[in-house]
């Protein structure tokens, strides 16, 4: 399956995760990700039928807390961490393409 | 006459007793950093300001007649993905540029109670994804034995702190050997703690399910006092261990008589250097001349580990990066549209090793593939579980190299990311695992450059892992 790793699956995946790479990027991207799914081949070759997966190394169950309040981050603080806010809230640009 | 080289053990009896300031302690590492930074580039951020205050308060406690705690007055250096409150926290990305957290990592609250004094924030290879402290938007980091090589990664601005002695203890992470791996290239002690031992509240998380904090340290005694220092449940971290962390350092002269260790065959053959593997076979002498009964383990399943860490991590990772998006903190790079300044935001703000592990992580859970790649990987996780269960149905710890070799030159692997990800073959299988397993230096390979060997325990196997390590120790001491 590797082997059939093509650029233009490359160029959907950066779309999938929100990168834009040059055709130069592009290139290398495919080479080095066929190489590393070519190594993966042992996996992808196994007969693994009935073996369940293992999504973690805990056995994970819900943890509750009391419920009640406790200390939070201040808001102010938070949003003095974001590149722009306004109101209380994060400013972003225009969601669709409408001007704000 | 300096505390530089002194053991944290050491230095905090000596500052409890009054013996010694912290000031002063501080002072002398602060001089070290001055001495030898500039070569080495252990760090992005030296606090000295913040570090000489915190040495002050801890010598007016022991002034009022007070007791500052276990680490009172210890220099310690911390990986910079570990959340700093009001102090920069970068994780070597352009991405995280200007970002100071409002809050602090519980390991850094547990460390500063125990009376440690933060000196710094470590360089790592961005977002901890890498083998030797080369992918950081900030410059390599180099090995304090041969500055031409690497200290390893990603954790090897911590390794690297500790080797040069800018202080006897620092804190790291570790998803697939980036504790253990710089320890063993740098020549200091390095612990990968079982999985939930001790709380990630605070670190920046790469791959969760496979992400652990650990101490490094020039002795096993100063990371076992660094590990019961930082270990132990926290509500704020749902995987954490509701359960006491276990004694460490009271446990460390018990030896390993009548221990039954196993030297894991599928990690000492092929592709392990010869002069690596010759130190292992000695490690391996030394713990049955006091007493142990050294073994051959088959572990088959951990041929498959490296395949399927490179496909669970990167899925992982890819998902937790998602939240860098330009919205809530650090850099923004402006566009037309949201969609278009997230794009443009990431595309500037990571650098190529992070895009290549998203990339890989987006492609192993994307529709057609998922079950392929990830969920083959996820079963192959449960055969490697069930492989070191089995394994330690006849041993009580497993022994191998920690890298397959010393350290390389800078440059030699950077654009070959496969071969770089080889370094982590021996390490990747516990944290697949979710066990514990350490590094410990023994001795040197033909280039003079340290080695390192791992003793890896199942999970809460921390304090027999600990006692084979002092012994380890104590056989270096007496015939290196």
């Amino acid at each position: 399956m590797a082997a059939s790793l093509t650029r233009d699956d490359v160029a959907r995946i950066a779309t999938l995760a929100r990168l834009r790479l040059t055709d130069e990027e592009l290139e290398r991207t495919t080479e080095q990700l066929a190489a590393v799914l070519d190594h993966a081949a042992d996996v992808e070759a196994l007969d693994v039928d009935g073996v369940p997966p293992m999504t973690h190394p805990e056995p994970l169950v819900n943890v509750l807390r009391p419920d009640v309040v406790g200390a939070t981050l201040d808001r102010d603080e938070v949003l003095a961490c974001a590149p722009s806010a306004e109101d209380g809230q994060f400013r972003v640009p225009p969601i669709l393409g409408e001007e704000p | 006459m300096t505390t530089v080289g002194t053991s944290a053990t050491a230095i905090a009896a000596a500052v409890r007793a009054g013996e010694v300031t912290a000031r002063q302690v501080t002072e002398d590492h602060l001089a070290a950093i001055e001495a030898r930074e500039g070569e080495i580039h252990a760090f992005n951020l030296v606090t000295a300001e913040q570090a000489l205050a915190a040495a002050d308060a801890v010598d007016a406690t022991v002034a009022a007649g007070g007791d500052p705690g276990r680490l009172a007055g210890v220099p310690l250096a911390l990986k910079d993905n570990l959340c700093t409150r009001g102090i920069p926290t970068t994780c070597s990305s352009r991405i995280l540029e200007g970002w100071r957290p409002p809050y602090d990592a519980t390991v850094v609250e547990r460390m500063a109670a125990a009376g440690a004094v933060s000196v710094g924030k470590t360089n790592l290879d961005e977002f901890a994804m890498g083998s030797s402290t080369e992918n950081s938007a900030f410059g390599p980091t180099r090995n304090p034995h041969d500055t031409t090589k690497v200290p390893g990664g990603s954790s090897g601005g911590s390794a690297a702190a500790v080797a040069a002695g800018f202080a006897p203890l620092a804190l790291g992470s570790d998803t697939g050997g980036s504790i253990r791996q710089p320890a063993a290239l740098c020549g200091v002690v390095g612990v990968k703690p079982t999985y939930g031992a001790v709380s990630r509240y605070g670190l920046v998380a790469f791959a969760s399910s496979l992400d652990q904090i650990g101490p490094f340290a020039r002795t096993v005694a100063d990371a076992a006092l660094l590990l019961e220092v930082i270990g132990g449940h926290d509500r704020r971290d749902t995987t954490s261990i509701p359960r006491p962390a276990p004694s460490l350092v009271d446990v460390l002269d018990r030896g390993v008589d009548g221990l039954r260790i196993g030297l894991i065959t599928e990690l000492t053959g092929e592709g392990i250097a010869s002069d690596v593997a010759a130190r292992v076979d000695a490690a391996a002498a030394a713990l049955t001349a006091a007493g142990a009964v050294v073994g051959e383990a088959s572990v088959p399943a951990t041929t498959l580990g490296l395949s399927a860490y490179y496909l669970i991590a990167p899925a992982e990772a890819s998902s937790n990066l998602a939240r860098y998006d330009g919205v809530r903190y650090g850099a923004r790079v402006d566009g037309a549209t949201t969609g278009e300044m997230m794009e443009l935001t990431r595309t500037a703000g990571f650098g190529p090793e992070v895009k290549r592990r998203i990339m890989l992580g987006t492609y192993a859970l994307s529709a057609g593939y998922y079950d392929a790649y990830y969920g083959k990987a996820q079963r192959v996780r449960t055969l490697i579980a069930r492989d070191f269960a089995a394994a330690y149905e006849s041993f009580d710890l497993l022994l191998s190299p920690t890298s397959p070799t010393t350290a390389f030159a800078l440059g030699e692997k950077a654009d070959d990311p496969l071969t770089m990800y080889l370094n982590d073959v021996c390490t990747i299988p516990t944290n697949l695992a979710g066990h514990a397993a350490m590094s410990v230096p023994f001795g040197v390979g033909d280039d003079g450059m340290p080695v390192g060997v791992q003793l890896l325990a199942p999970s809460r196997g921390e304090p027999v892992m600990f006692r084979a390590a002092a012994v380890l120790e104590a056989a270096m001491e007496v015939a290196p």
